[in-house]
């Protein structure tokens, strides 16, 4: 098991014809059971053509009917991303994926809004995606730094991500599925809705959640952590040194009127129960220890 | 992207949102042509500079002759103030606003933020005007009204109106308030600000409600469909540092430490310049290169990095995905013959291709401290910047 997607998810790939799009898509296919599981890609008017096997069609709703697919990854840019997240939404898919940096925030307010009472499931924008080793990756981030197994990961960015899942793997802890739910300010899920999957999920035994500077959802994670968790979550926040008032990158890493310091984040996690470090070095090192110790 | 208040005031108007007339000025004479020209017998003087405070550092005066305009403009064009958000160097004023006084019977806060949690612009207004709202935030929660406002629908006469009562505008001013409220609304959404705040919003003594401050960040992913918007930017008003490096598409903040930083990723970047602080160091920067980062933005890294007179060692993390650890590395050892490199350089090279990466590293002859991981580079970065 694993939460969101695993070796029998059926994928499109919206914008698989830019440059970015057919890069990723060939490293998804060639990953684990990718080959199986990218079944058609979507870019408007080239529909009938295929890339890599993979045929093309002219909308999301067509790439559905005529394949099965009910998950989408995302790699128009950003001008038109917020419509590519509308187009998968309008046709019902389970699952977007939104990997495209530098999305309007206006343009993500609005489509946000269109997704209320939708069934529809948004990951990201501005993230590496997700990836269930051994199974299925959608995304950007290197599959063979993974290694399958037990731990759950939750992270805002995608290097950090990685250095997260690198000290897990050199370690011998394997991961169940590691999930970006990226740097924008307006996004699909938070910490808390991906924390709740890995709580029901029965071969996950523990998580590692990463945050950063900007807003309050590792806050209201912690709490709901505090109320619910049933399995140990060590938890670092990058953006301790961040100066307030300056974007640190991310859109949404910033501390703005006295809120989203990570010292502040670090204090509610840490009295909520779980495992914080201050050392993102050590993130693997403090995970092993609490699942040698129980 | 930040402007200056008199190009704030300019949006405003534009959507129905009464200011006091004035006029941005470049010199003391055109400062006192300026109140010249717009008559009367009070005028304001305020330094036009993007940080806030510039009240109680000495950027705002009031003048009630033309001779006192002279002197106020006299003394803050060219002053370097110093407020709250400017850092103890402050920021030299190059511009200036005269304005036509006005006369305050009471003074409110407007202020419109993107809200994350609710995933709505959101309306704050509040009763104290003039005060800083994080203080308000702190000693008085109660004061401030949350509006959290519907993007299809807008912002409602109705809903304005009631935003405007609570805050305590008299009731034969409704009609004006319900002007500012829409007014600024539609200017953040049609404009793609980030946060706009009117602070203080005033009553007059005939009650007319006027926005005396105006201040506006806008979204730079929006910039692309907002040239009107990008023509306002004052490069004076940022660090040249990171005009620089927007040039070559790498995301770079000045910090007062004395070890640069290069990473890939922006969580990453922050994560290496916490260990660096936690391990007894100081981060001169974050530097983000991206994703794509080749030799020529590596360099240009590395050109940047060195401008820094402070600096005492470089720290190079890079966890490699879709960039590979042997690009990057061929980057650095290119990028370092052609710099002069003064300051010891410790990098650590993971993922992709890492072996390879090493090995070019190793091979170039180049005195570069190799790092096992971060905690190891953090470690020897802050050795080397002590000992250098």
């Amino acid at each position: 098991m694993s939460i969101l997607i695993d070796k029998n998810t059926r994928v499109m790939t919206q914008g698989m014809t830019g440059k970015v799009g057919q890069f990723h898509t060939t490293n998804c296919i060639a990953y684990a059971n990718g080959a199986n599981c990218f079944v058609a890609g979507v870019t408007p008017n080239k529909g009938g053509q295929s890339f890599e096997g993979v045929p093309i069609y002219n909308s999301v709703l067509e790439a559905k009917q005529q394949t099965g697919a009910t998950v989408s990854v995302i790699y128009v840019p950003p001008a038109y991303a917020a419509a590519a997240i509308d187009e998968a939404v309008d046709a019902d898919l389970e699952l977007v994926i939104c990997i495209t940096e530098g999305i309007p925030v206006h343009d993500m307010l609005r489509t946000r809004y269109r997704m209320s009472g939708r069934r529809t499931l948004l990951i990201g924008p501005n993230c590496p995606g997700l990836i269930t080793p051994d199974e299925l990756k959608i995304g950007i981030m290197p599959g063979h730094i993974h290694k399958k197994g037990r731990i759950g990961v939750v992270s805002r960015s995608g290097t950090l991500t990685y250095e997260a899942v690198g000290q897990l793997t050199a370690l011998g802890l394997g991961q169940s599925s590691c999930v970006g739910i990226g740097g924008d300010p307006i996004n699909g899920l938070k910490h808390l809705d991906v924390l709740r999957l890995f709580n029901d999920d029965p071969e996950t035994d523990a998580v590692i959640m990463v945050g950063e500077i900007g807003g309050s959802d590792e806050e209201a994670c912690a709490r709901w952590i505090r109320d619910n968790m049933k399995k140990p979550v060590v938890g670092f926040i990058a953006g301790v040194t961040a100066p307030p008032g300056k974007r640190m990158g991310h859109a949404g890493a910033i501390i703005s009127g006295g809120q989203g310091g990570a010292d502040d984040k670090l204090a509610v996690m840490e009295e909520c129960g779980i495992h914080i470090t201050r050392n993102p070095a050590e993130m693997g090192r403090v995970m092993k220890k609490i699942l040698m110790g129980s | 992207m930040k402007i200056h208040e008199y190009q704030g005031k300019e949006i405003l108007r534009k959507f129905g949102v009464p200011t006091p007339r004035g006029k941005a000025c470049f010199s003391v004479d055109e400062a006192v042509a300026a109140a010249r020209a717009l008559g009367g017998t009070v005028w304001v003087v305020k330094a036009q500079i993007h940080a806030g405070g510039r009240g109680k550092g000495g950027g705002v005066r009031v003048a009630r002759s033309l001779e006192e305009v002279r002197l106020a403009a006299e003394q803050i064009l060219g002053m370097q103030l110093v407020t709250h958000q400017t850092g103890q160097e402050g920021q030299l004023v190059r511009r200036l606003l005269v304005e036509e006084g006005a006369q305050i019977a009471r003074e409110y806060y407007l202020g419109m933020v993107i809200d994350r949690d609710a995933q709505r612009v959101a309306l704050l207004a509040s009763s104290e005007g003039g005060m800083e709202i994080e203080e308000v935030a702190v000693h008085s929660p109660e004061k401030i009204h949350t509006l959290r406002i519907d993007p299809v629908a807008g912002l409602s006469a109705e809903e304005a109106a009631q935003a405007a009562r609570l805050i305590g505008i008299p009731e034969g001013s409704i009609a004006g308030a319900v002007a500012v409220l829409q007014g600024l609304y539609r200017a953040f959404v049609e404009k793609e600000a980030m946060l706009a705040e009117i602070n203080p919003l005033v009553l007059t003594a005939d009650g007319r409600v006027l926005a005396l401050d105006a201040k506006f960040n806008f979204d730079s992913n929006a910039l692309f469909r907002h040239p009107e918007i990008v023509a306002l930017r004052d490069l004076d008003e940022e660090d040249p540092a990171e005009i620089e490096a927007s040039k070559f598409d790498l995301s770079y903040i000045s910090l007062d430490g004395d070890i640069a930083c290069l990473v890939n990723g922006a969580g990453l970047a922050m994560a290496t310049m916490d260990i660096i602080k936690l391990y007894g160091g100081n981060p001169a920067n974050f530097l983000d290169v991206g994703g794509g980062a080749n030799r020529e933005k590596v360099t240009e890294a590395f050109k940047l990095m060195l401008k820094n007179p402070k600096l005492k060692a470089i720290l190079v993390n890079i966890f490699g995905g879709i960039m590979k650890c042997d690009v990057i590395a061929e980057g650095i050892v290119a990028a370092v013959r052609e710099v002069h490199l003064s300051v010891p350089l410790v990098v650590r090279l993971e993922g992709t291709n890492v072996e390879l990466g090493k090995k070019i590293l190793a091979e170039s002859g180049l005195p570069i401290i190799s790092a096992a991981d971060m905690a190891d580079a953090a470690e020897k970065a802050v050795a080397a910047a002590r000992s250098h």
